[in-house]
C-alpha cells in the first residue's frame, strides 16, 4: 500500500485529480452544513431572486456567489447538493453493477458448460449495444425515480465488470496455486472466495473507477434529456437542463457552473482511474 | 497452412455466412422479445394500441382484432407478425402510421450521422497518424489530450459549450433545426445548401467528437506499431519519403480494425444522435424517440426499438463478413 502511494505522487497530474475527486466528495458530503440554502424547502425561495448573476446580494442578505437559477434558488447550493445525488447514483450503480457483474463473470469462468456460453454470449451482445441506448429503453419502461434509475445504470454497465471479470478468472484457473488449492479437500466456493476472487479485484477496482465517472455521465445525461430523476431532486444533469432555455439569451451561468462541477468531477475519476491502471499493469512496470 | 482450394473456400465461406445469418435472428428474436415483454407486458398493451380517449366499442373491437385475450406467447407470435408485415401501429400524437412517421425522420438523422462519422475519419485518422508518428512532440500530446477529454466529457455537454461559443457569444453558426432542405428524390437534405451546410455543422460537429477520440486513439496506437515494423524499414531504405510511406504503407496496415471500429460505431452513433437531435432540436428518429418517451406515445417507441436494433444487428453481420473477406488469416484459420 505504501509503494503503492509512492508511485502514485509521481505523476503530479493524478496527484491533482485525487485531490480534487477528495475535495468534491467531502463537499458533497457537507454540503447541509457549508451550503448557504437548503435549495430544496420550495416556501424560502423568492422569485425576485430568480437568474441573478453571480455575486447577487439576494432578499436573504448573503451572497449568491454563483448566482441564482430560474426559481431563485441559490446556485452553489443546489450544485453541492446536486453533486450528492449524482455521486450516490454513480456509487450505488456501480458498486452494484460490480457485484453482480463480478459474480456472473467469475461463476461462468468457474462451472463453464452452458452457463458460461449464455452468460457470455448475453454480456459480448451487450457490449457492442451502446448503453446509452439501453439505459433509456429501462428508464422508458420503468418510469422516473432513484430505484428504477439505478437499475437502468447496473444493466447498462454489469456487462463490462462480467467480461473484466470473467477474463481475470480464466486466466487465475489456469495457475498453479489454484489447482493447489483445488487438490485439497477444501469446497469449491472456498477456493473461489479465497483465491480466485481477491486476484480478479485490480482488474475489476480499475474498471469501477472508469464505470463510477460512465455512471455520473450516463444519469447526467438522462436527467439532461428529463428521463432521470423527477425534478423534486434535481440532479447536475437537471440543472444544466434547466439553465439550458436561459443560455440563448446570456443567461449562462445557470448551465454553465453545474456544468463545470460535472466535468471535473467526471475527468477526476477517470485520471485517478486510468493512473491506477498503469500502476496495476505489470507490462508497463519497471 | 496450405491455402484452400477454390470450391473448399466457397464451401467455408458459405457455412460461416449462413451461421452468422442465423445468429443474427436469434439476436433480433431476442430483441423483439424484450421489446414485447418491456412494453406491451410491464405496461398496459391497451395503452399502447388505443389512445386514452377512445370509446369502450373501439376498446372492445381492439382488444379482439389484436388478440389480446390470447395467452402471452400466442401474442407474441401476432405481435410478430405485424411486425414482419411492417405494421406497427399509429402514432397517438401525430395520429398516422409509425413507420411513415418513423421513415420521414430517419434522413435528417442519417445525414447528421453520416456527416459526424466523416468529420470523425477525415479528421481523426490524420491527427492519430501524427500523434503515432512523433509521439514525443507537444502537439501530440495535445491531441491526445483532446481525445481523453472527448471520451471521458458527456456528449450533452460539449453540445451546450457548442451553442454557447458558436451560436450565442460568436454568432458564427446556427443552433437548432436543419435549415432550408434541398429535396431530391422527395427527401430534404441540408447538406445540398450553403446554408443548410451551416444548421449541420455544430451537431455533426458534437456527435462526432466521441468517434474524433476513438479515431485518434486507434490510429496513433496502429500507427506506433506499424512504425517499428519491417515494412517500414525496407520502404525507407528504398528512399520514399516518409509522407509517402505514412500514406502507402502505415494508412493501408492500419485500415483493418479501422473499418471494423467504424461500423460498429455507426450504431452507437445513432444511439447517441438521441442526445445531440434534443440539444439542437434536429427533426431527426432521436428526438422523436424522446418525445414519445414524455409524451408515452408507445407504438412510436416500439418501432424505434426495433429498427434500431435491426440497424444494430445488419451493420454488426455485415462487418463480421466483411472482416471474414478482408482478412486473409480469418480465411485460413475457419479452414484449419
Amino acid at each position: 500500500m505504501k509503494s503503492f502511494w509512492r508511485e502514485y505522487r509521481e505523476n503530479w497530474v493524478a496527484v491533482v485529480a485525487l485531490a480534487v475527486v477528495v475535495l468534491v466528495v467531502l463537499a458533497a458530503l457537507t454540503a447541509p452544513i457549508f451550503a448557504p440554502q437548503d435549495p430544496y424547502d420550495l416556501a424560502i425561495l423568492d422569485l425576485m431572486d430568480a437568474r441573478r448573476p453571480p455575486g447577487y446580494v439576494g432578499s436573504g442578505e448573503y451572497t449568491h456567489w454563483l448566482g441564482t437559477d430560474a426559481q431563485g434558488r441559490d446556485l452553489l447550493s443546489a450544485i453541492l447538493y446536486g453533486l450528492r445525488i449524482s455521486l450516490q447514483m454513480g456509487l450505488v450503480a456501480g458498486a452494484v453493477a460490480m457485484t453482480l457483474g463480478a459474480t456472473l463473470g467469475i461463476l461462468s469462468a468457474h462451472l463453464g458448460g452452458w452457463v458460461e456460453a449464455l452468460v457470455m454470449r448475453v454480456v459480448d451482445l451487450q457490449l457492442s449495444f451502446p448503453a446509452i441506448l439501453l439505459a433509456l429503453v429501462l428508464v422508458a419502461v420503468l418510469g422516473q425515480g432513484k430505484t428504477q434509475l439505478i437499475i437502468a445504470l447496473v444493466a447498462a454497465q454489469y456487462a463490462y465488470f462480467a467480461r473484466t471479470a470473467y477474463g481475470a478468472a480464466t486466466a487465475e484457473r489456469q495457475k498453479d496455486y489454484v489447482e493447489a488449492a483445488s487438490a485439497t479437500p477444501l469446497p469449491s466456493w472456498r477456493v473461489v472466495l479465497r483465491h480466485i476472487l481477491p486476484n480478479c479485484l485490480p482488474p475489476l477496482i480499475v474498471v469501477g473507477t472508469v464505470q463510477v465517472a460512465n455512471a455520473i455521465a450516463l444519469e447526467a445525461t438522462l436527467s439532461f434529456l428529463g428521463l432521470g430523476l423527477p425534478p423534486t431532486e434535481p440532479s447536475l444533469g437537471m440543472l444544466i437542463a434547466n439553465g439550458f432555455p436561459y443560455m440563448m439569451n446570456g443567461r449562462s451561468w445557470i448551465s454553465v457552473y453545474p456544468g463545470i462541477a460535472l466535468i471535473l468531477l467526471i475527468v477526476a475519476i477517470n485520471i485517478v482511474g486510468d493512473q491506477i491502471r498503469d500502476q496495476f499493469n505489470p507490462r508497463l512496470r519497471k | 497452412m496450405r491455402p484452400l482450394s477454390m470450391p473448399r473456400y466457397c464451401t467455408a465461406m458459405l457455412g460461416f455466412i449462413i451461421q452468422r445469418l442465423l445468429q443474427s435472428v436469434g439476436v433480433m428474436l431476442a430483441m423483439s422479445a424484450l421489446v414485447f415483454v418491456g412494453v406491451y407486458a410491464i405496461g398496459n398493451p391497451i395503452d399502447v394500441l388505443i389512445s386514452p380517449d377512445a370509446t369502450q366499442d373501439i376498446r372492445e373491437d381492439v382488444i379482439r382484432r389484436y388478440g389480446l385475450d390470447l395467452p402471452l406467447w400466442q401474442q407474441y407470435f401476432a405481435f410478430l407478425g405485424r411486425l414482419l408485415s411492417g405494421d406497427f401501429g399509429r402514432s397517438f400524437v401525430f395520429d398516422i402510421p409509425v413507420l411513415e412517421l418513423v421513415l420521414a425522420r430517419l434522413p435528417a438523422t442519417l445525414e447528421l450521422a453520416l456527416a459526424s462519422v466523416l468529420i470523425g475519419a477525415f479528421i481523426g485518422i490524420p491527427l492519430g497518424i501524427y500523434a503515432g508518428y512523433r509521439p514525443e512532440a507537444a502537439s501530440s500530446r495535445a491531441i491526445m489530450a483532446v481525445s481523453v477529454l472527448g471520451f471521458s466529457v458527456p456528449t450533452f455537454w460539449v453540445g451546450l459549450l457548442l451553442i454557447l461559443t458558436f451560436a450565442v457569444n460568436l454568432g458564427w453558426l446556427p443552433a437548432g433545426d436543419r435549415g432550408p432542405l434541398v429535396e431530391v428524390f422527395g427527401i430534404g437534405w441540408s447538406f445540398l445548401s450553403a446554408e443548410g451546410l451551416s444548421y449541420l455543422i455544430l451537431p455533426a460537429l458534437n456527435l462526432s467528437l466521441f468517434k474524433l477520440a476513438m479515431m485518434i486513439r486507434l490510429a496513433r496506437a496502429g500507427t506506433r506499431e506499424t512504425m517499428l515494423t519491417d515494412t517500414v524499414k525496407f520502404a525507407r531504405a528504398a528512399g520514399l519519403s516518409e509522407f509517402t510511406i505514412l500514406r502507402r504503407h502505415v494508412l493501408r496496415l492500419i485500415s483493418i480494425p479501422l473499418v471494423t471500429v467504424f461500423g460498429l460505431e455507426f450504431a452507437s452513433t445513432l444511439a447517441f444522435a438521441v442526445v445531440t437531435e434534443t440539444i439542437f432540436s434536429w427533426p431527426g428518429v432521436g428526438k422523436l424517440i424522446i418525445d414519445s418517451i414524455t409524451s408515452l406515445d408507445r407504438p412510436v417507441m416500439v418501432a424505434y426499438l426495433v429498427l434500431v436494433a435491426f440497424f444494430f444487428v445488419v451493420i454488426n453481420l455485415v462487418v463480421d463478413l466483411s472482416y471474414a473477406l478482408l482478412d486473409p488469416r480469418l480465411r485460413r484459420g475457419r479452414a484449419a
